[in-house]
């Protein structure tokens, strides 16, 4: 086994109706990721509930409530490998808590793959697809055109439906698209080509899966290393060591680097790259290291240590951001939450709430309130000064969580704008 | 291509070594649960890759069913003793004696039991938060469960009520008497753990190997004969080369027909297999299609 493989995230976003389970189970069996035991655990259900074929879709519901009521109702993750890549998907339901798992499982990943329905092309929940993975900075974006059986393989039929797409995705911020026509049902352009899309050039879905660039996903440019945990081993050995363990968020560093803290702004030098497996010269997103300085200087837990760099910093008290509610609980602009971001933690207002997005229609609402699944450009002073980047120059220094004080729940999704 | 190569097992350790951190740095009072199986050695590799040169923020626990395979426990004991850190075992034996588990079979598997005593011990030391070494591949109601894993006083999880999580911005925060539950490799497989022992060139039980021992079969199952189990009137013992994937009650723990002696071998055979990990291995999920879940809603890992 080729133990040189990269890790690829993705997630896939539309309804049953478009064969996204059936185009889960197909990947994963015809990639050879399901088991026996699975296999035969579903066909019996399969059975019970007395549907002709294995319904694959089976695969994904995990819990009891679930299978009695025939629904998914959380993010599910599915691990599945080919010698050339490891895949983590994340899965989930489409039904009406869909944004709030939908920004969930896009958080963490380099890819999402929208699926629509060849006879009914792009439709109002293609665009919310397209709107949120944009939101949310998904690298790349795969259109999969399903069904392409009941439109009898049609080129045109395909052609009609990027261009429409494309026409649509030039509004967001979506870099890399690229559009595959399939059938999850027969098998065609997801692992094998089939003998059905001749005319189609481009790569079968798992091919690109296993190929598509994605070191570029992570910020390669401006370091940033939030630091976590501060190592003081007081042994004899290590008297003195005083080590800030942290991962790269972005960027990379090298011994004799200068570094300046912040949010103080201090500056020393990288002394030692520490790592359990020997000390490094050059380190880089996302490692998890350990740093030591030239120079004594308090550092502790919350403070992040960057390099000059094109894109600095900012490091202030208000800031304005994108704004995912999840909670129940609406938001109340008279409340004190609690801002997590990087490693700081800190308490937080909300000032204003700008606007509110319609997801369906990218139109934007006064409001007053949000509610549970909302998605709103909202104004926060922050109690300390946080160090942070625009979400779009880095997701890890540009993101945040809302967490109710009072019941400790994770309330909001935050993207620095 | 970037000028640095950062394989999978690369990027799944420095998850880990960051969740672990995290845990550190916010959880007032943490353990790590650890047994001497496969999956808690990996995650004693990747404590140390977190936090050496310094010592283990945590102590390390083990709940020990009396149940457990004896080349098991000497691992354990081993691998506590040359890390120098400290472990706490805490025994079912003790929960019997307290009379909070009764016992009504001794011959049957203490799985559902190992939750009494973990809750009694997480009150007595006041744990608040508890790494394991459980993966979301080796289970469907794992494969739902966050890495943060929110618990009530009861030690119970709702699995409709879960926090968000995203990025790997975690929230940790509990209130007084509940505690969280962390999973630092949750997003491995049972493959990646394989080529991470291989990697890392751990140590493990020699009963992961493939060796001779004494089975009936039981049910469609392999299991190996120990003075809990013994054969039933009509049961033939066989002498056959088993391995065992997992290495959990001894009563419930079935092995696998294998020769492989090495971890290439394993990790040839498990790339082939087409058996999960579970299903080949532990009767106690086969009872019910919601078995896990329905143990894990009563506080059990």
């Amino acid at each position: 086994m080729n133990t040189n493989t990269q890790l690829l995230r993705f997630i896939t976003a539309g309804s049953v109706d478009d064969g996204k389970s059936t185009l889960i189970g197909r990947l994963l069996h015809d990639s050879k990721s399901i088991f026996e035991d699975q296999f035969s655990a579903i066909s019996k259900t399969s059975e019970k509930r007395g549907m002709g074929a294995v319904d694959l879709s089976l695969l994904t519901d995990g819990l009891q409530a679930e299978r009695e009521q025939g629904i998914t109702i959380d993010v599910a993750y599915r691990y599945f490998a080919t010698p050339k890549r490891k895949f983590i998907i994340g899965d989930t339901p489409g039904h009406e808590q869909y944004t709030r798992n939908m920004v969930t499982a896009a958080s963490t990943a380099n890819l999402v793959v929208i699926l629509v329905d060849a006879r009914k092309g792009v439709l109002t929940q293609t665009k919310r697809h397209s709107y949120l993975a944009s939101l949310l900075g998904v690298p790349h974006v795969v259109l999969a055109v399903n069904k392409m059986d009941m439109v009898d393989y049609s080129q045109s039929r395909f052609d009609e439906i990027v261009a429409e797409y494309k026409a649509f995705a030039a509004q967001l911020n979506l870099h890399d698209v690229h559009c595959i026509p399939l059938s999850a049902l027969n098998g065609d352009m997801v692992v094998d080509r089939g003998d059905n899309l001749d005319w189609y050039q481009g790569p079968a879905l798992l091919e690109l899966l296993e190929t598509i660039e994605i070191d570029r996903d992570v910020n390669t440019d401006d370091f940033r290393f939030p630091v976590q945990w501060v190592c003081r081993p007081q042994t004899e050995e290590y008297h003195d060591f005083r080590g800030f363990a942290g991962r790269i968020e972005a960027g990379e560093v090298s011994v004799g680097d200068e570094v300046t803290v912040l949010p103080s702004g201090r500056t020393s030098r990288v002394k030692e790259i520490v790592t359990y497996d020997g000390n490094l010269q050059t380190a880089f997103a996302p490692q998890s290291v350990t740093l030591t300085l030239e120079d004594e200087i308090d550092i502790s837990r919350g403070d992040m240590l960057v390099k000059t760099s094109a894109h600095p910093p900012k490091v202030e008290k208000e800031f304005e951001a994108m704004l995912c509610w999840l909670s129940e609980s609406p938001l109340d602009k008279g409340r004190k939450y609690l801002v997590k971001h990087t490693t700081r933690t800190a308490k937080c207002l909300f000032s204003r709430i700008d606007y509110r997005v319609d997801v369906n229609t990218l139109e934007q609402h006064a409001v007053e309130k949000l509610n549970m699944n909302d998605i709103a450009r909202v104004a926060l002073k922050i109690q300390q000064p946080l160090v942070f980047d625009s979400y779009e120059i880095d997701r890890a220094t540009g993101s945040f969580i809302v967490i109710d004080e009072a019941t400790n729940n994770t309330v909001a999704a935050g993207m620095i704008a | 291509m970037s000028k640095h190569t950062f394989t999978h097992l690369d990027a799944l350790e420095s998850e880990s070594m960051h969740i672990m951190r995290e845990v550190a740095a916010e959880c007032k009072n943490p353990a790590l649960l650890f047994s001497g199986g496969k999956d808690s050695i990996v995650m004693l590799r990747l404590a140390e890759k977190a936090f050496r040169p310094a010592k283990f923020p945590f102590p390390l626990v083990h709940i020990d069913t009396e149940h457990n395979f004896p080349e098991v426990i000497a691992t354990r004991d081993k691998l506590a003793a040359d890390l120098g850190e400290r472990l706490i075992v805490r025994s079912l034996e003790d929960s019997i004696a307290r009379g909070t588990i009764v016992i009504k079979d001794e011959s049957k598997p203490r799985n559902p039991f190992q939750s009494v005593t973990l809750l009694e011990t997480i009150a007595e030391f006041g744990f608040d938060a508890c790494m394991g070494g459980a993966r979301r591949d080796e289970e469907k109601a794992r494969a739902k469960e966050r890495i943060f894993s929110f618990r009530d006083e009861f030690g119970q999880w709702d699995p409709k009520n879960q926090r968000p999580e995203l990025w790997d911005t975690y929230n940790t925060r509990v209130n007084n008497g509940e505690n969280i539950r962390v999973f630092p490799i949750s997003n491995w497989t049972e493959m990646d753990i394989w080529e991470y022992i291989g990697r890392e060139k751990l140590h493990i039980p020699e009963i992961y190997f493939a060796h001779e021992r004494e089975v009936i079969r039981r049910g469609g199952n392999v299991i190996p004969v120990s003075h809990l189990v013994q054969p039933k009137p009509g049961e033939k013992v066989e002498v056959v080369s088993v391995r065992f994937r997992t290495v959990g009650d001894m009563t419930c723990t079935a092995p696998v027909e294998s020769t492989a002696r090495t971890v290439d071998e394993i990790i040839a055979e498990t790339a082939t297999t087409r058996i999960t990990e579970r299903g080949a291995t532990r009767m106690d999920d086969q009872t019910s299609e919601a078995s896990m879940e329905l143990r894990k809603k009563e506080g059990y890992f």
